[in-house]
């Protein structure tokens, strides 16, 4: 490998953007490719599928057989609302390899006692979540039921293009939180974005139960979508 | 976490920077049972000091002798590695597999 290649590489990786490296491993030709700028490579599907898979591997093509490393970001989960459901979403998210974050600005629901292993901020989310560089390598969950916290929170998530979004509440506080949204300048498209009522619909009843099918869903966005983001795909 | 793979690029470009030998090895191919996945690394200097691994410590020696072959030639290497040992697989060792190791150069 190039020490340029290998420096490029570093540097994406640290600044959390996807890339992938291809390599001819009969000759050694090797290349790099910004996730942002694959769409402009000869193997622009392939390395599109397993951008969004995240797995490196061999392949076939017309030049012969290739290496693709394949440089994705860990997942990072942020969630607004240190309550019981999180308290379960959390710990299931870390399992997964998420790294998770929890802010709530109410002392009495964000007490390391409730959550021993997650980080919490006791924050609001204007202070809070800029410095968490939330990115489209994160999902973003809203659990407070709290428009004064939530909603600043998914207008950051929306506008950091986080690859899952999701809010809990019935339809009927969803519908109240489209007219805020749309009031704050959220597009129908954007608001669509948002995944609501939360959770693939498995019959969840428990704090516990939700919290799998809220993975689950998280889970689904970010394997069975694309790794590109629905604005750069409109553009 | 140990060895993440971030760790183990920012050391092969680190190493290289310092003026040492340079090579970067890769699991490109796995059959069967392979206790490390499709492009884990292990990063090589030309004294034989590495860190990483492409399997559970089975053949991370021989790749490490190839590796400064490749560090001397400038020439890329692939090398496979097979253990079909039954009784090691029953007795719950995770070496039953066979990996394919791409061996490059840092230059």
């Amino acid at each position: 490998m190039k020490i340029d290649i290998l420096h490029t590489l570093n540097t994406e990786r640290a600044a959390r953007r996807a890339v992938v490296v291809v390599t001819d491993i009969g000759s050694g030709a090797q290349r790099l490719i910004k996730a942002t700028e694959a769409d402009k490579d000869p193997l622009a599907e392939t390395i599109d599928k397993r951008l969004r898979m995240g797995k490196s591997g061999m392949e076939e093509t017309a030049q012969g057989r290739v290496f693709l490393t394949v440089h994705v970001p860990s997942p990072k989960l942020v969630i607004t609302g240190a309550v019981h459901i999180s308290q379960a979403l959390a710990p299931i998210a870390q399992m997964l390899g998420y790294d998770v974050t929890i802010v709530d600005p109410r002392t009495a629901f964000a007490s390391p006692e409730r959550f021993p292993d997650v980080k919490v901020l006791a924050e609001w989310p204007d202070v809070a979540l800029p410095p968490l560089n939330v990115d489209r390598y994160t999902a973003f969950v809203a659990c407070t039921h709290d428009p004064k916290i939530d909603d600043p929170a998914l207008l950051h998530a929306l506008a950091r293009d986080c690859f899952y979004i999701g809010a809990l509440g019935s339809r009927k506080t969803h519908a109240k939180r489209n007219e805020r949204l749309k009031a704050a300048g959220i597009s129908d498209a954007d608001f669509a974005r948002i995944h609501a009522p939360i959770g693939l619909d498995i019959g969840a009843i428990s704090p516990a139960e939700i919290a799998v099918s809220i993975m689950g869903e998280i889970v689904q966005s970010l394997r069975q979508k694309p790794a590109r983001s629905a604005k750069a795909e409109a553009a | 976490m140990l060895g993440r793979d971030e760790d183990i690029l920012k050391a092969a470009e680190d190493w290289s920077k310092a003026g040492r030998g340079v090579a970067l090895a890769t699991v490109v191919e796995t059959w069967g049972s392979a206790p490390r996945p499709v492009g884990s690394n292990l990063v090589i200097d030309s004294d034989g000091n590495f860190l990483g691994s492409v399997s559970g410590g089975c053949v991370e020696g021989a790749v490490v002798t190839e590796a400064i072959d490749v560090i001397d030639s400038g020439k890329p290497k692939v090398l496979e590695f097979g253990v079909a040992d039954e009784t090691a697989w029953q007795v719950g060792l995770s070496c039953g597999g066979t990996i394919r190791v791409y061996v490059e150069k840092v230059s």
